[in-house]
């Protein structure tokens, strides 16, 4: 067992050597420029990318044809939303979308308001999810899209995608959703889910960082972006750039590999995270965050009251996991998004999200089960807090000098 | 971020974890930060009839440079008098781990905890509570 254990796979996925075997060629036998028409390198790479391009275009129901490519899910995020403002704006600009989305949908609204648009941001209940009426509530004769994640990367929750899809055909109005998490992990179907937009990224799902793509629907409706980023036309005129071909060969790799192992990676992952998630709620005073009903099945998000997530990583430095405690970003303020289920912060500083994988072992889960409890154990002694709640003193009670 | 060898020193092996008596006419108690904020600190120190701190505890909620700030400051404070603890300065702490600039406010806990303890034994013995120094937070 090497250590530390990775179980952040919800931040990165190692590369799958399948996939990396696909990928060397391109780095040193078929390095055209897929672009290239007129020599057998750019024939050999263009055939390269065409055949991902259908393999990833598969795994979300898609047609090849649909598939354009970025850097990333961050690229395809903010072409989606500032590409459909463009390309619409005669049409409206109000957008609806969630207060727990990644940050790359928040900000690249938050750059659309300052230009003029109108965006909505729809709180979620307790358990992460928000409702199909939110969204009927939120729409406006000049809503022109609604954006919607797929799953979400902190908690894992699901949203509504399939309600939210139909609800937008039978309005007229564009559906994006930041599949990221999603694909390669869960079905995702494009057609079944009434999806214009999607975006996501092969890095996620054992494929290489740095490549992405925005699912672009043509019919019914078609839909146009209006490019971000000018240059020779390529992606049919709506991301320009010389393809990174050995990163989309790579993306496509990982795509067929996930969609030939989806279903058994899930029941062992799910069972492995259940294992896990059953033993760590055996600590008293220790919290699922969101639902644990529509849910990835590789991910659990956990607090531990009375124990600070920084410090509690600190403890199980053989583990490598994220918190959502402020101490990780330079800000003091806790993840955004356990605020957003209205958790207290102090619920939301004690957080820890366990994300594992497809190499993730029993072994390591085991470990990890013990390492947790005695970390949370022997923080639990030097907490203030944790002697005052046994004592039965509410915190609440007491006046907090703040800092 | 990786944290100093000195920090995870006092990590991994507190000192002086633990609670004093703070009904006690000479323990002195102070419980300063807030849950909300990531980290409280409780800090007491007992004092003997000549003004000597015989004994200091703390516990911490926190993160490590948290954990290690407390744990130092009950090491330093052992042995001094009311007097020469009230001098310690969260800069002195700052050195002495080395923590970088994102964790110098573990620093001035550490000192405000310091400093709320010894207020708190000050009242307890009929004396002035000391000013607070308005810190920079
Ligand atoms: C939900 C979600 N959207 C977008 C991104 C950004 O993806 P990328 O790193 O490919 O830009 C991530 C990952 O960080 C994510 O989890």
């Amino acid at each position: 067992m090497q250590l530390p254990i990775y179980l952040d796979n919800n931040s990165t996925t190692k590369c799958d050597p399948r996939v990396f075997e696909a990928m060397t060629p391109y780095f040193l036998k078929d390095y055209g420029n897929a672009a290239s028409r007129s020599h057998a390198y750019g024939w050999k790479t263009e055939e390269g990318v065409d055949y991902a391009r259908e393999q990833i275009a598969k795994i979300i129901g898609a047609n090849s044809k649909e598939i354009i490519f970025t850097s990333g899910a961050t690229e395809s995020n903010n072409l989606a939303l500032k590409g459909v403002y463009e390309m619409y704006a005669a049409k409206g600009n109000h957008f609806i979308t969630v207060s727990t989305e990644h940050k790359a949908i928040l900000d690249a609204c938050k750059h659309l308001e300052k230009l003029g648009a109108e965006v909505t941001y729809l709180p979620v209940a307790e358990n992460g999810l928000i409702t199909i009426e939110q969204i009927q509530e939120a729409i406006k004769p000049n809503t022109v899209l609604v954006s919607v994640m797929y799953a979400n990367n902190e908690l894992g929750v699901i949203q509504p995608i399939r309600e939210i899809g139909a609800l937008c055909k039978e309005k007229g109005i564009l559906f994006h959703t930041d599949a990221t998490q999603a694909v390669g992990k869960i079905p995702v179907s494009v057609i079944d889910d009434n999806i214009d937009l999607l975006s996501f990224t092969a890095h996620k799902m054992y494929g290489p960082k740095g490549v992405g793509a925005l699912y672009v629907r043509r019919k019914n409706p078609r839909v146009k972006v209006t490019a971000q980023i000018d240059g020779g036309g390529h992606e049919r005129g709506m991301r320009s750039g010389t393809l990174n071909v050995p990163g989309i060969v790579g993306f496509g790799k990982a795509c067929e590999i996930a969609m030939a192992e989806m279903d058994t990676d899930a029941a062992r992952l799910s069972k492995m995270r259940d294992k896990l998630e059953n033993a760590l709620l055996q600590l008293e005073e220790a919290y699922v965050n969101g639902t644990k009903e529509h849910r990835l099945p590789h991910t659990t998000n956990i607090s531990f009251k009375y124990v600070e997530g920084e410090g509690l990583m600190m403890g199980i430095k053989d583990v490598a996991v994220s918190s959502g405690s402020a101490c990780t970003s330079a800000s003091l303020e806790p993840s955004y998004v356990l605020k957003n289920l209205g958790l207290d912060d102090e619920l939301a500083h004690s957080s820890i999200r366990f994300g594992l994988g497809r190499f993730t072992t029993d072994e390591e889960i085991d470990f990890t089960i013990k390492c947790v409890t005695d970390a949370v154990n022997k923080l639990r002694d030097m907490s203030p807090l944790w002697e005052m709640f046994k004592e039965g003193i509410d915190l609440k009670s007491i006046e907090w000098t703040e800092h | 971020m990786a944290y100093s060898d000195k920090v995870i020193d006092h990590y991994t092996n507190p000192r002086n974890i633990g609670t004093l008596d703070k009904s006690s006419e000479s323990v002195g108690t102070g419980l300063v930060g807030a849950p909300e904020c990531g980290d409280v600190m409780r800090l007491q120190i007992q004092v003997s009839d000549e003004g000597v701190i015989e004994d200091a505890k703390f516990k911490t909620f926190g993160c490590g440079s948290a954990i290690a700030s407390s744990s130092l400051a009950t090491e330093w404070l052992k042995g001094k008098s009311v007097d020469e603890a009230l001098e310690i300065d969260n800069m002195e702490i700052v050195e002495e781990l080395a923590l970088p600039p994102v964790k110098i406010h573990c620093s001035v806990l550490a000192e405000d905890a310091i400093k709320a303890a010894i207020n708190d034994y000050r009242v307890k013995k009929g004396l002035e509570p000391l000013e607070a120094e308005k810190s920079i937070h």
